[in-house]
C-alpha cells in the first residue's frame, strides 16, 4: 500500500495548479458571460444601407414614410407600437428630441392594426415627421429588429450608422447620439 | 385525474400553440419552410425555433420564409437572407468559423485532457504493482532485527 501512496505523491506539486487554473479560467468565462444582456444581439446592420421599404398610411389623410424622406439628411428612425410599454417611457424623450431640432425624427409603427397608432400618437403626442405602418414585420426583419423601441441613426446617404435597442434614455441622447449627429454632419458629402 | 393532466400538459406544449400560418402555400412549400424554419431562432424567446414560438415576431417570420420559398429561393438562400439581417445567433446551429472553433471543439478538447490526465495519475503506480521495489540492506537488516525481537517476546 506505502507503493502506491508514494508513487502517487511522486507527481509534480505544479499539477495540483491545473485543476485549480481550469476551474479560474471556467469562472472567468461565466463571470463575463453572465453580466452580458442575451437580448442585445450584436448588430449587422451598422454601416450598411438603409434596406428599401414600403410602408402603410397611419391614417388615410397622412402621407407614409418612404425611404426617400431619409436622404439628403441625417435622421433618427425609432420603431414603436402602441403595444409596447417600454415606448411609453421612451416617448417624453422623443419629444424632447423633436422639441431639440436637432435631427429629423421619424416613426415605423410596428405590428399595429390599423388606427391603434394613430390612436397611440393622438393619446401621448406625436414627436414624429412622418410616420409608416409595418403592419406584417417586413421592415422589422429587414432591419433584424428584435423587440420595440428600437432606434436607427441614418446619415445623408442613407447609411445606418448606428442602432439603439430599448429606449432612449436622456443620457444616452446627451453622451452617444447626439454627439454622433453632430459627427455624421460635419462629414463631407 | 390522469387524462386531465395529460390534456393540461399537450394544451401548454409549445409545439401545439403554435399556429400554423394560412393554408396558402403547396406541401412543397411548406415541408422545406419548416426545415428552414426549425434551424433558425426565435429573436423574442430565444431558444425555440420560429416554427415552435408563437411569439408575434416569430409567426411574421414564418410567413416570409414561406413567401421567399415559394418564390423559388433555395433554403440556404433564406437562411442568408435571415443571417444578414441577425447575425449568426439567428442559427439555431451555429456554423463552424474560426470563432466557433472552440465552442465545437471545447468539449472533445477537456475529454482528451481528462484522459491524459487520469492516465499520467495511474502509471507510476500500475508499474510499481507489477514491479515491487526491492528493499534495502538497511531494510533487510531491520526486519531482520524484528523478527529476532519477535521470536524472543
Amino acid at each position: 500500500m506505502s507503493d502506491v501512496s508514494q508513487s502517487r505523491a511522486a507527481l509534480p506539486a505544479w499539477v495540483a495548479v491545473i485543476p485549480v487554473a481550469i476551474l479560474l479560467i471556467i469562472g472567468g468565462f461565466f463571470a463575463w458571460g453572465l453580466t452580458r444582456n442575451p437580448a442585445e444581439l450584436p448588430s449587422t446592420m451598422i454601416d450598411r444601407e438603409m434596406p428599401d421599404f414600403a410602408l402603410t398610411r397611419l391614417t388615410p389623410e397622412r402621407e407614409a414614410l418612404t425611404k426617400q424622406d431619409l436622404i439628403g439628411k441625417v435622421s433618427l428612425v425609432n420603431v414603436f407600437g402602441s403595444w409596447c410599454s417600454s415606448c411609453i417611457l421612451e416617448h417624453p424623450q422623443l419629444e424632447a428630441i423633436a422639441g431639440s431640432k436637432q435631427v429629423a425624427l421619424y416613426g415605423v409603427d410596428w405590428r399595429d392594426p390599423p388606427g391603434a397608432g394613430a390612436a397611440w400618437l393622438a393619446r401621448y403626442g406625436d414627436p414624429y415627421i412622418k410616420t409608416g405602418v409595418d403592419s406584417d414585420s417586413r421592415l422589422a426583419i429587414d432591419l433584424g429588429v428584435t423587440g420595440a423601441p428600437e432606434t436607427f441613426l441614418v446619415d445623408r446617404e442613407g447609411r445606418i450608422r448606428y442602432k439603439q435597442v430599448g429606449p432612449i434614455t436622456p443620457e444616452l441622447w446627451a453622451d452617444t447620439i447626439l454627439p454622433l449627429i453632430r459627427k455624421l454632419e460635419a462629414e463631407p458629402t | 385525474m390522469k387524462r386531465l393532466i395529460v390534456a393540461l400538459a399537450l394544451a401548454t406544449s409549445p409545439a401545439t400553440v403554435a399556429q400554423t400560418p394560412p393554408a396558402t402555400f403547396t406541401p412543397e412549400v411548406e415541408s422545406l419552410a419548416r426545415e428552414v424554419g426549425k434551424s433558425l431562432r426565435c429573436v423574442v424567446c430565444q431558444n425555440q425555433s420560429i416554427e415552435e414560438s408563437n411569439a408575434p415576431l416569430a409567426s411574421d417570420m414564418r410567413r416570409l420564409v414561406r413567401e421567399r420559398i415559394a418564390a423559388g429561393e433555395s433554403k440556404d438562400a433564406v437562411m442568408a437572407y435571415m443571417t444578414d439581417r441577425y447575425g449568426n445567433f439567428v442559427r439555431l446551429q451555429p456554423p463552424l468559423q474560426m470563432d466557433t472553433l472552440l465552442l465545437w471543439f471545447g468539449p472533445l478538447l477537456l475529454l482528451v485532457v481528462g484522459a491524459v490526465g487520469w492516465f499520467a495519475y495511474l502509471r507510476p503506480a500500475g508499474k510499481h504493482d507489477l514491479a515491487p521495489v526491492p528493499l534495502s540492506d538497511a531494510e533487510v537488516a531491520e526486519l531482520a532485527r524484528r523478527m529476532e525481537a519477535g521470536g524472543k517476546a
